[in-house]
């Protein structure tokens, strides 16, 4: 059951729209009730082939060599197609915008780094001549060490899974292994916190489950372009890729999807499309390359694994002075997109919440497993797994209220962030106050009346003083309001009757003051690591 | 031998957009003769109701009803460059394209109108039912399939409207992690209810109840319809999914949906929610997203409801009957812990 509360916050928005609030039916609904939708695999072309690709039965092994004259012979069978065969074997999915190194094949050439790596792919008039072919594949294993623990790959002397990154982590701003995010002094904190719990979290991959599978069917059109069906979730990006490995203009490609039987960040990493046009430009027919359920679950990529130790430093009435994050992104054997999640995850530390000293290393790291991807609240459900267990814990430990706690230490707006940016349209303390009600979870008024809009900022909104750095920096300067701040306007004109919010306990003295951080001159962008802006 | 019942908590925030921005969507809108609305899109609908939000956002900034709005989506040929569907960005990256899209063809629509109904443009407006009228005087009216007929055969115009959304690239510093990674962030908390026997470590959801905050619902039944799913998204999450169930070790790996584990019907519990608009500066009238949050703050509520039954802490996904039964064999039992 779904509620509305248009009292709270009514005074910020105009309710007299006509379309906008109503709850239309879908203009895709009946379609896809009546099973009558289109989906990629809708497509039924003249003379389609049917293109399996031949897996690593190895995490990690050196491919000595792949012999696949046998498969070529099967009946059947229209090509075999090689890593040589693929105009540009090497890339990564983030180089279209500029982050990363290319540092994942297309087909394996020399060594495997997870078990159900690409190697071979086969073309054949039926999938079960493309089955009988690939028995057929001949492949001489030279097994490696494997490492599967992210803290066991950075130790030193961890057998090398990607050598693209042979310290095993991606590289951050050129030199680092990790991204950092320092903000106050967390070991001062910690001296001087009356309570210091420190705590380790383990998430575990899992699948999207999409009813439909990752897959897509090319086929040559006219004047030498391909038109391709596809279930990507990012037409365009999944387009781009394909004419960098393919090494063509993009304008070759017609890319056709738009109607998808579920993604949830499944559908992004473009795993089908390239090696279904190579067969359609190899064979000069339409090709189609589906995956099946099993190299769904196993190949196609989970949301990875992250491993999170959080250590807190809190005082007996309940205020957080201190967080301190080191947290390990399983990225599997390539990049795809974990190292982009490490930086939003980066980001989103400390959680909602106003902690005067924050502490963050985090760190993408390769693993001889199936390369993790983007899913549902990428870089962030992890995280949230382990602040909110870790909140839970810390309330009982200075014997609160759990909403209350949560409140108390709510940011607000007004309030700085550890990424040094304000925090602006904030309403935690809302939904908190609206879920106790709705659930009869007691708590006290002067909690009922707490607001997201009152009592932010001031002391709460300074920059502490941060060790590494040369002296406070001065708060940010009042951001432009726009006509949707009304908010801030009216919390002006009450006076705060609440008790006072929490303050930091050690205000930032304001030194010599710095001045801003000169973007643009001489850094290099985490997302875009090689381009200088 | 008993169950026991606990509830826990948890409340979050979550950015809209790819993170440091620099995720550009675009939007084309224009009119058939008969004044029937076409918006072209490359985005992607994965079920989640794209087409639906784009529509009526497109419909409201034009001035027309809904039915006479159709969105056509995704063809490269025809439909512009987005970025795609993922970081919540649907709503509010391709919304506001298409806000700015419709809100150019509206120009050229009220443009046309006032030269047919020989009036200034700024003197009219639309009644949402496909009339565009004089300010004050209905009766001074004329529909929009009659403008866009004007438009196409008489005054050689074109009702259409380009839309672009971009929040600009911002970087990162790599010392403090000083960035700026996201314009808006929408919120939640919610409370789960468990029941956890303590015999053979199974969890049963018994309910839910949680507030959103999302900045506009532009159409409930699809904010619904996530919020729903998203739940039990999470509650799949924290008890049942994992392809490794011995992670590190990635042996026996599930294949299929017999050895992947997820809740059945039989699972499902009740879930109360409430929506909550807090405007966003920039969002399209105000919206954020609803799209990937929903499902996290589920995971640690039962964590935490875990504990509330049972007293026992499990911060390894996903929590398995084995692992409460072998926690609870470690603190030698259940301790249920006071209701809150």
């Amino acid at each position: 059951m779904l509620e509305l509360r248009k009292d709270i916050f009514a005074d910020e928005r105009d309710d007299d729209l006509k379309e906008i609030g109503k709850g239309t039916q879908r203009q895709d609904m009946l379609g896809h009730v009546t099973g009558t939708s289109t989906y990629f695999d809708d497509h039924k072309l003249q003379g389609t082939l049917h293109l399996k690709v031949v897996r690593s039965t190895h995490p990690h092994a050196r491919l000595r060599r792949v012999d696949t004259a046998e498969a070529e012979r099967s009946p059947g069978v229209r090509r075999v197609i090689r890593g040589a065969d693929v105009p540009r074997n090497l890339n990564t999915l983030m180089s279209l915008i500029n982050f990363g190194k290319d540092d994942e094949p297309s087909l394996a050439v020399d060594k495997v780094r997870y078990k159900g790596e690409p190697i071979v792919a086969v073309v054949a008039d039926s999938p079960r001549e493309a089955y009988e072919a690939m028995a057929k594949v001949r492949i001489d294993y030279e097994p490696l060490p494997a490492v599967l623990d992210v803290e066991e790959a950075l130790k030193p002397g961890a057998p090398v899974v990607n050598e693209t990154y042979p310290k095993n982590a991606f590289i951050y701003h050129d030199h680092y292994d990790h991204q950092k995010l320092r903000f106050g002094d967390v070991e001062r904190a910690f001296a001087q916190a009356d309570h210091i719990l420190e705590q380790r979290y383990q998430m575990s991959p899992i699948e999207h489950a999409p009813t439909e599978t990752n897959g897509s069917i090319a086929a040559p059109d006219t004047n030498g372009r391909y038109v391709v069906y596809t279930s990507t979730q990012a037409l365009f990006f999944s387009l781009d890729t394909c004419a960098k490995i393919l090494d063509v203009p993009s304008n070759t490609f017609h890319f056709i999807g738009g109607t998808v039987g579920g993604g949830f960040g499944g559908k992004v990493d473009t795993i089908t499309e390239p090696l279904a046009i190579l067969g359609a430009m190899l064979t000069g027919r339409p090709v189609r390359y589906v995956l099946g359920r099993e190299e769904e679950m196993q190949y196609g990529p989970p949301r990875g694994a992250e491993r999170i130790y959080l250590k807190d430093g809190v005082m007996r009435d309940g205020r957080i002075v201190a967080r301190k994050v080191r947290a390990y992104f399983d990225s599997g054997a390539y990049t795809r997109l974990s190292s982009y999640a490490v930086v939003k995850c980066t980001a989103h530390v400390p959680g909602p919440y106003t902690i005067p000293n924050v502490h963050s290393d985090i760190y993408c790291v390769f693993t001889n497993r199936t390369p993790a991807t983007a899913m549902r609240g990428f870089g962030v459900t992890g995280m949230d797994f382990a602040i909110e267990c870790q909140m839970d814990k810390l309330a009982h430990l200075v014997g609160m209220n759990p909403m209350e706690f949560r409140i108390l230490n709510a940011y607000r707006d007004g309030d700085m962030k550890a990424h040094r940016r304000e925090a602006k349209n904030t309403a935690l303390i809302e939904c908190v106050q609206v879920a106790a009600e709705k659930a009869k979870w007691p708590i006290r008024d002067e909690y009922k009346r707490m607001s997201s809009r009152k009592d932010g900022g001031g002391a709460r909104a300074a920059i502490p003083s941060t060790p590494g750095e040369p002296g406070a920096r001065p708060a940010a300067p009042a951001p432009q309001r726009t006509t949707y701040d009304r908010g801030l306007a009216a919390s002006n004109r009450e006076p705060p009757r609440e008790p006072p919010p929490p303050s930091p306990p050690s205000a930032p003295s304001p030194a010599a003051p710095r001045p801003a951080p000169a973007h643009g001159a001489t850094r290099f962008s985490s997302v875009f690591g090689t381009r200088r802006r | 031998m008993a169950r026991h019942r606990g509830r826990g908590m948890a409340s979050i925030n979550y950015p809209i957009g790819m993170n440091l921005g620099g995720d550009p969507s675009q939007a084309l809108v224009h009119s058939n003769p008969s004044g029937k609305f076409t918006v072209a899109l490359s985005s992607i609908d994965l079920g989640q109701g794209m087409k639906s939000v784009t529509r009526q956002i497109c419909a409201e900034t034009l001035g027309v009803p809904v039915e006479d709005v159709y969105v056509d989506t995704a063809d490269s040929d025809t439909g512009p460059h987005c970025m795609g569907s993922f970081a919540s960005r649907g709503t509010h990256r391709v919304g506001n394209a298409v806000m700015a899209a419709a809100r150019e063809a509206r120009g050229v629509m009220m443009e046309a109108a006032a030269e047919e109904l020989e009036v200034n443009a700024t003197d009219l407006e639309t009644d949402g039912r496909g009339n565009i009228h004089v300010k004050g005087a209905p009766h001074r009216s004329i529909s929009t399939k009659d403008v866009a007929i004007a438009a196409q055969f008489k005054q050689g115009k074109t009702i259409s409207g380009r839309g672009i959304f971009l929040v600009p690239l911002s970087n990162v510093d790599p010392e403090t992690g000083e960035m700026s990674p996201a314009t808006c962030y929408a919120h939640a908390c919610l409370v789960a209810e468990v029941e956890v026997d303590d015999e053979t470590g199974e969890v049963a959801m018994v309910r839910m109840d949680s507030a959103y905050e999302l900045g506009r619902a532009l159409n409930p039944r699809l904010v619904e319809q996530q919020l729903v799913g998203g739940a039990w998204m999470g509650v799949s999450h924290a008890l049942y999914e994992t392809t490794e169930p011995h992670y590190p070790d990635p042996r026996h790996g599930p294949r299929d949906f017999v050895e992947y584990l997820m809740p059945g019907p039989g699972d499902i519990c009740p879930h109360d929610i409430a929506v909550l608009e807090r405007p966003a500066p920039d969002g399209p009238f105000g919206a954020k997203g609803p799209g990937e949050m929903c499902a996290n703050p589920v995971l640690p509520a039962i964590a935490n409801a875990i504990f509330n039954a049972v007293g026992v802490r499990i911060d390894e996904l996903p929590i398995t009957p084995e692992k409460v039964l072998r926690a609870l064999h470690a603190q030698g039992g259940a301790r249920p812990q006071p209701r809150w």
